[in-house]
Order: C-alpha cells, then sequence, then structure tokens
C-alpha cells in the first residue's frame, strides 16, 4: 500500500538522523542509534564480501572437475566465507545493528551505559576488519574459518596471523557490546519495568551478551596463542614439545560453539517480537521463552566437544558432550512450540517480516532437527566434514538467523528511518530468498549424506546433477539479498513518511516518534503494563 | 553513608588484610619446602583461594557491593571451571574405551597417572 | 555536548545508577579477563597433568625466592592501591597521588627484578623456548613446553601491568588537574578493580609455576 510517490516527502522534523550533519558528527557520535548504523553499513559490506566468495565457490562447483578454481584458492575462498561471514557479518549483525539501535529504547532510557565504550566497539571493529580485508587482499588464508593447528601454526604459508589478529581484535568489540548490554538492561530499565515485562528481544540479547562476555576471550588467547607459536615455532600445540593439537580444538569451539548461540538467540529474540505483533496476541508462554534464552547460554558452553567427535577426542568425553548436545535441543524446542502456539488462534497478518518470522520457525525447525543427527556420536562419524554438516548449519544460520535479521531490519525500519518501504517488493524478495535458500541447501543434505566432502573443490561425476541446483539456488538467493538493498536505500528518500507506530505494536520503542529524537524519550517512561498487552486479536486491525 | 563514593575502610582493616596476605604468601613458600607428596599441590591452591578471596572481598569491596557483582565473580570462576573440567574429560579418558592400535599406550597412561596421584613413581 | 567532566553522566538519572553501572561494568570485563588468562590456565592444567615431572623440573628452574618477594611486592601494591581508592573517596588528592605512584613503583620493581632476575637470567642459560634453548636433559622437550606457559603467562601478567601503569598515570594526571573528588571517584575505584586483579592472578601463578613439586 506504500505506492511510490514522485516527489519525496519531507519530513522537517529534528531526530537523531539530522539533528547534526558532517563525517565528524557520524564518526564521533556517541548517539546509539548512529553507532547502530555505523555498524549496519560495516557489516552489509562484509556479508558481501563473504558473499562474494560463495559466489565464486558455488560456480566453481557446477563442474565436478572444478570450474574455474585452483584447490588452493578454493581453500582461501572458504576460508575467507566463513571468517567474514561468522566474526564480520553474523556475530554483530543484530546485536549491534538492531540491539544497539533497540535496547536503550527498549529499557526506556536515552542510550546505552556506556556510550564512547559503544563508539570504540565500533572503531575495534572496524579495526579487525582491516587486518581482515589485508589477508584477503594481501594474498589471502587458507585455513578455514577454524584454524585448526598445527595446519595454522607450522604448515601454512599464508597470512594466517593477519587474519588470526583480525579476528582478535573483532573480538573485543564484541566484548565491549555484550558488557554494555548487560549493564544496561540491569542498571537502566525504566521504572515499572520489571524484568518480565521486558521484551523477549531484551531477553535474547542478554543471553546472547552473556555468552559474548564469557566466550569470547578463550578465542582470543587461543589465536593469540596460534600467532606465538607461527612466530616462535614453538607452542602449546607443538606434538614434538609434547603439546597437543586437539587442545586448540578444545580451546576454539568452547568459544566458537557458544558463538552459533551468539548468531540465533538474537533472531530468535527478533522472531518472538515479530510473531506476536503479527498475530496480534500475546506471546504464549512468555516466561518459557525468557528462561529458555538463558538456558541455551548457559548449555551452550558445556557441548563444543561435538565438533570433535572424530578428532581423537576421548570417546568418552565425546559421549558425554553428545548427551549435553541433545540438551541443549530442548529450550529451542520450547520457543518453537510456544511462537506457533503465539500464532494458533491469533490474527496472523502476511507482512514482510512476519513471512520472514514464519521462514525462520520452519528453516530453523530444519537445521535443529539436523543438528541431532550430528550430535548423536555414531550418525556423526558417517556425516563429519560432509555437505551435511554444511547444509545444517547454513539453515539454521541463513534460514534462520538472517532471516530473522532480515525480518527485524524490515519491522524495525520504520523506526529507524522513519520511511515505509514497498511491502510488495519486500514480500517478493521475502519469497524469492526462502525459495533461492532452500534450493541452494537442500540438495547439501543429500549431497553430504551420500558422501560428499566439505570444502573439496572437485567431486565425483555422480554428485553434479545435486550441486548445480545447489549453485542455481545461490544465484537465485543472491538476487534475493540484493532485492532489499535497493528498495530500502530507495525508501529513505522516497518512502511514505511512517507515523511512530505503523504497525500497531506494543513496546516502548514504538512510543517514539519515527526517526526518534536523539534523546529518545522527552521524559522517562513508566511501564504499567506487561509485554505485548494485545488485546482481543479480532478487534484490533492494525494501522498502515 | 554517601551515596556516590561507596564503602569507606580504614586504613587499620585494610592495613589487617595486607598483613594477613603476607603471611600466607610466606606460608605458601614456606610449605613448598615441607614434603607433603602430591598434596603440595593441594595446599598451595587452597592458600592461593584464600588470598584471592581476601583480596576480592576486602580490597576490591566485594564484602559490601551489591550481590550482582559477586554473582559475576563466582559465574567467571564457574566457566573457567567448566573450561577446565570439560576439557579434563577428555584428555583423562582418553584411554579408558579403547580404540583400535592404542590400547597398550593408553593402559600405561592411565596407571603411571593414577599412579603419580597417589605418590607412586 | 555536557562538560564531559561532569560527574554525572548524560546517560543516568543519578551518581548511585552511575556509580553501580561502573562497578557492573567493570566487573564484567574482569570476568572476561578470568576467561582470557583461563585459556592459559586451562591448557596448563592438561600438560601439568600429564607431564608432572617435567613440570617438576622445569619448575625448579625458577627462582622461588625471586618469585616470593615479587609475591610480597604485588601484594603491597595492592594495598597502596586501595589505599588510593580510599583516597580519592575522601577526596584527599595529595595522598591519592602518593598512594598511585606508590603502586606504580612497586609494580616497576616488580617488573624490574622479573626482567633483570628472571628472564634475563633465562637467556643467558638458554631457557627460552624458540628463541634461546639450549637445555639439556632426557625431560627437555616438556621441560621448554613448561617454559612456554611461564613466558606465555608471565608476560601476559606483565602486559596487564603495564597497561595498569598507563591507567594509573592518567588517573595521577587527572589527579593533579583536580578532575578526581569524593563526588567524581568512580575511574580510581575501577582502576583499583583492575589493578587487584592483576594481583590476583599472580597469587595463582606464583604456585602454580613456582612450586610444583615442592621444594624439599
Amino acid at each position: 500500500m506504500a505506492t511510490a510517490a514522485l516527489e519525496p516527502e519531507i519530513d522537517t522534523r529534528v531526530h537523531y538522523l539530522n539533528v547534526n550533519y558532517g563525517i565528524r558528527s557520524w564518526l564521533l557520535t556517541t548517539d546509539h542509534k548512529r553507532i547502530a548504523l555505523l555498524y549496519l553499513a560495516s557489516i552489509t559490506v562484509f556479508f558481501f564480501v563473504g558473499g562474494a566468495a560463495a559466489v565464486l565457490m558455488r560456480l566453481n562447483l557446477i563442474e565436478p572437475q572444478g570450474l574455474l578454481l585452483q584447490p588452493e584458492t578454493y581453500n582461501k575462498l572458504f576460508s575467507m566465507h566463513g571468517i567474514m561471514m561468522v566474526f564480520f557479518f553474523m556475530i554483530p549483525s543484530i546485536p549491534a545493528v538492531l540491539g544497539n539501535f533497540l535496547v536503550p529504547m527498549m529499557v526506556g532510557a536515552r542510550d546505552l551505559a556506556f556510550p564512547k565504550l559503544n563508539l570504540l566497539s565500533w572503531y575495534v571493529f572496524m579495526l579487525g576488519g582491516l587486518f581482515e580485508l589485508y589477508a584477503i587482499f594481501a594474498g589471502g588464508v587458507d585455513s578455514g574459518w577454524t584454524f585448526y593447528t598445527p595446519l595454522s601454526t607450522t604448515y601454512l604459508n599464508t597470512h594466517v596471523m593477519a587474519a588470526a589478529l583480525g579476528v582478535f581484535i573483532a573480538g573485543f568489540a564484541s566484548i565491549l557490546t555484550g558488557l554494555n548490554f548487560i549493564v544496561t538492561i540491569h542498571k537502566m530499565r525504566a521504572p515499572g519495568l520489571t524484568w518480565f515485562r521486558m521484551p523477549l528481544f531484551l531477553w535474547a540479547i542478554y543471553a546472547t551478551s552473556i555468552i559474548m562476555v564469557l566466550g569470547t576471550p578463550v578465542v582470543a588467547i587461543t589465536l593469540v596463542l596460534v600467532a606465538l607459536e607461527r612466530a616462535f615455532h614453538v607452542g602449546v600445540f607443538d606434538p614434538a614439545l609434547g603439546g597437543d593439537p586437539i587442545l586448540f580444538q578444545h580451546l576454539f569451539w568452547f568459544y566458537s560453539h557458544p558463538a552459533v548461540y551468539i548468531m540465533i538467540l538474537p533472531s530468535m529474540g527478533v522472531v518472538s517480537e515479530l510473531i506476536t505483533c503479527f498475530s496480534r496476541k500475546r506471546i504464549f508462554g512468555y516466561s518459557f521463552i525468557a528462561f529458555s534464552s538463558v538456558a541455551i547460554a548457559v548449555i551452550s558452553f558445556l557441548v563444543w566437544g561435538h565438533h570433535m567427535f572424530v578428532s581423537g577426542q576421548s570417546v568418552y568425553a565425546g559421549l558425554v558432550f553428545s548427551a549435553l548436545s541433545f540438551a541443549v535441543a530442548i529450550p529451542s524446542a520450547i520457543k518453537v512450540f510456544n511462537w506457533t502456539a503465539t500464532m494458533y488462534k491469533g490474527s496472523v497478518s502476511y507482512d514482510a517480516p512476519m513471512l520472514y518470522a514464519m521462514g525462520f520457525i520452519g528453516l530453523f525447525t530444519m537445521g535443529g532437527l539436523t543438528g541431532l543427527f550430528l550430535a548423536s556420536l555414531a550418525t556423526d562419524v558417517h556425516l563429519h566434514d560432509t555437505y551435511f554438516v554444511i547444509a545444517h548449519f547454513h539453515y539454521i544460520m541463513v534460514g534462520g538467523a538472517v532471516m530473522g535479521y532480515l525480518g527485524g531490519i524490515h519491522f524495525w525500519w520504520p523506526k529507524i528511518s522513519g520511511r515505509l518501504y514497498p511491502d510488495g517488493w519486500a514480500r517478493f524478495a521475502a519469497l524469492v530468498i526462502f525459495i533461492g535458500f532452500n534450493l541452494t541447501f537442500f540438495p547439501q543434505f543429500m549431497l553430504g549424506y551420500l558422501g560428499m566432502p566439505r570444502r573439496y573443490p572437485i567431486y565425483p561425476q555422480e554428485f553434479q546433477v545435486m550441486n548445480v541446483m545447489s549453485s542455481a539456488g545461490a544465484s537465485i538467493l543472491g538476487v534475493g539479498y540484493l532485492i532489499p538493498l535497493v528498495y530500502l536505500i530507495w525508501s529513505m528518500r522516497y518512502g511514505p513518511v511512517a507515523g511512530p507506530n505503523p504497525w500497531g505494536a506494543k513496546g516502548l520503542e514504538w512510543q517514539t516518534p519515527s526517526p526518534p529524537p536523539t534523546e529518545n524519550f522527552e521524559r522517562t517512561p513508566t511501564v504499567t503494563e506487561e509485554a505485548y498487552a494485545y488485546g482481543n486479536a479480532a478487534q484490533e486491525a492494525h494501522v498502515g | 553513608m554517601s551515596q556516590h563514593s561507596g564503602h569507606v575502610v580504614s586504613v587499620k582493616f585494610y592495613s589487617l588484610i595486607f598483613i594477613l596476605l603476607v603471611v600466607l604468601a610466606m606460608l605458601t613458600t614456606g610449605m613448598a619446602f615441607v614434603d607433603l607428596g602430591a598434596f603440595n599441590t593441594v595446599v598451595a591452591l587452597v592458600i592461593a583461594f584464600t588470598k584471592a578471596t581476601l583480596v576480592a572481598l576486602f580490597f576490591m569491596h566485594l564484602r559490601w557491593s551489591p550481590a550482582l557483582q559477586r554473582i559475576v565473580g563466582v559465574a567467571a570462576l564457574l566457566w573457567l571451571a567448566i573450561l577446565i573440567a570439560l576439557t579434563l574429560s577428555d584428555y583423562l579418558t582418553r584411554g579408558w574405551i579403547p580404540a583400535p592400535g592404542s590400547w597398550e599406550s593408553s593402559l600405561n597412561f592411565t596407571r603411571d597417572f593414577v599412579a603419580s596421584l597417589l605418590g607412586w613413581s | 555536548m555536557a562538560d564531559s567532566h561532569a560527574a554525572l553522566a548524560e546517560q543516568f538519572d543519578d551518581v548511585e545508577q552511575q556509580h553501580d553501572a561502573a562497578s557492573l561494568g567493570m566487573w564484567l570485563f574482569l570476568a572476561t579477563e578470568v576467561m582470557f588468562f583461563g585459556g592459559l590456565f586451562a591448557s596448563y592444567t592438561i600438560f601439568r597433568s600429564r607431564y608432572d615431572l617435567a613440570f617438576i623440573e622445569g619448575s625448579h628452574h625458577l627462582n622461588v625466592t625471586l618469585g616470593s618477594i615479587n609475591t610480597v611486592i604485588l601484594l603491597a601494591s595492592s594495598f597502596t592501591m586501595a589505599l588510593a581508592v580510599r583516597s580519592a573517596q575522601l577526596g584527599r588528592r595529595r595522598t591519592l597521588i602518593v598512594f598511585l605512584l606508590a603502586t606504580i613503583v612497586l609494580g616497576l620493581a616488580f617488573l624490574g627484578i622479573k626482567l633483570s632476575g628472571e628472564y634475563y637470567r633465562d637467556w643467558i642459560e638458554g631457557t627460552v623456548p624458540g628463541l634461546h634453548w639450549s637445555y639439556q636433559s632426557p625431560r627437555a622437550p616438556q621441560v621448554e613446553l613448561f617454559m612456554c606457559f611461564y613466558f606465555f603467562m608471565t608476560a601476559l601478567h606483565a602486559t596487564h601491568m603495564i597497561v595498569g601503569f598507563g591507567i594509573m598515570a592518567v588517573l595521577i594526571i587527572m589527579a593533579a588537574r583536580g578532575q578526581i573528588s569524593a563526588e567524581r571517584c568512580n575511574p580510581v575505584e575501577m582502576a583499583g578493580l583492575y589493578w587487584h586483579f592483576v594481583d590476583i592472578i599472580w597469587i595463582f601463578l606464583f604456585p602454580l609455576l613456582y612450586l610444583v613439586g615442592g621444594r624439599y
């Protein structure tokens, strides 16, 4: 219904975007909303860098003998794809963009607890990104995003140190962000905003922040150890001294498994917000969802050994990790049940954010269920290092987390930009992404089950049909990601001016004008009602 | 109690804690010269934890801080314990369930480790 | 933008909230530091359980006397730091600066002893892993592994001390300019927490590195 106006609507109010102009006002800002946009720009760039690597990889995989890449180049591409996507897109995405923008508003504060630390975190992030881009342009790194020893410490002569240092530095940005969120949520909630009146997005961000704060330092020290061993040719992962390469894997995965929950928890928080708003109904099982977020954060630290079942880790430890990995699936399942129960007998509308949320539920469920195949020791022996693993985590990361991210961007876009985007194009893009995604990754489950290894630039002839399907899907998916880039940017100038609450949603952030003024609230609000206090679903129709 | 500068501790109390810490430090070194076998390590760590607790509670004011700060401190230690315990669960059990070709070395390792725990060699 | 040296920052409602937030933030940061060092402590634990004889041999090579002296020096620096925080809380500028200086001096003494008495000694004797290793013994490789831990952990600790010196230097300058007062003593208190943490790390490093296997 937001038909394009030929003349751009002008909004004459003063708000956080136009309160001052000039590059210094952006690069030296301490306004959490501007910092969120700085992050948005950066991670979008990094996303397309990582995406470019994926495009080249999928192009290569059209031919069983490899279409255009040398094996060494292919190794560099999957490494850079993983590093950029994990550390420079997924981990910051929702926390640093939507979290930074919304957390102060959702708690009813003027800013985060430590605005200057917030700006510092963006600069630290960019410094890490620069190291990483240097590593790419200086010739790349081919250790995989996992930097396994002794390959990374001893045998590679690519830019391992620059790449590892880039990740190390970016980790501190993550720590600062998480720290800021935890303190803000504990200490700066508005009067009346008890823990159990908070939007579930805040619970999700809080749980994510716990992981960021407690897990990231371990991968930091691990990468330092890799760099030291590379530099001094001696270290704790070196078998010649009695060291153990598998120790690296323990330390690495101690963070990197919880890291995948850093990537999914915020997205689940977004989905909670979207499902309840677009079903016009209070979320079913609020406290279950809240507690399950924290439970996921805690249990996520107990399962890392499931990445190491075939590494030489003790089988007994593998049993323990396997059992715990089944446990971590339970809170996630609880959320899925609660979301679907929310939709039941709700008044569901199919705006673009809701399409993303519904896509999330289905695809995350598939990704999560296939994780159980990998969590059980015996089947993992067969599936480890195959395309099954790749399909599993892409279903969760892309089908889940990225969908949630896009849904959140679309949901809060009117608040962030003050403009409405064209809903027809948005729904179309969501559909294109959904189709492209499934075409890309569903065949990969079958490829993996049939035995195609991951990280290989070539494969046996009989796998070609499914590889071509996957590559075709990837091209559709790529187009799908470009469409929102176009209309969202377009909407910033030509979209209709959005009111304070175009979705008729509940939440403190919707009580402010769109875009909000720099200080968010003229006076600190007082919260008197429960979260998601939607009335009778049949009586309320959303505005806009 | 001032609402901004927090709890103020007397010089006398700080000095008491300091003296206690130095005594414990000297005790740590002194005990190393006494043969307690495997318990040397236990004693040293117990004293270290005691010293750390004194510093945390009194120098770092945890004793008079909101419970949340204490929870953060405990959580950090707990998470470190998780890292150590679950990683050790791999290394200590590598010999337990035989993998092909490694039975002998696993047996030897387990035997040696248990022996070292009990002070035999 | 409001005066950046105002007692109350814009985003907070009152000084108590500001103090609580700063304190919680610093404790969370210390939790990250626990995990940062924790990776090293965990790795140490693994290898000590595996190579306890080599670790004993390596540990006996370290200088218990210097290590003990350094432990007391660092405890003293924690004492002076606590007194510095107390001075800030009471608004006593001169004693604050004196105690901060004392803390730095003690810290420098610690590093001086470590560098000249221990690291330098290791360099001469050829017990620096990778860079200058000429130690002979049946267990030499695992002793080198132990020395890796010794150098990594103490060097990381020393780096944290040096950062601490920088922080205290900044505080001294702030105090000299009159920017620290009883109403605005958060920075000193937070720096104090950091410095005490550095002390706690050493409290654990000392027995784990210097006293492995006893000295009887």
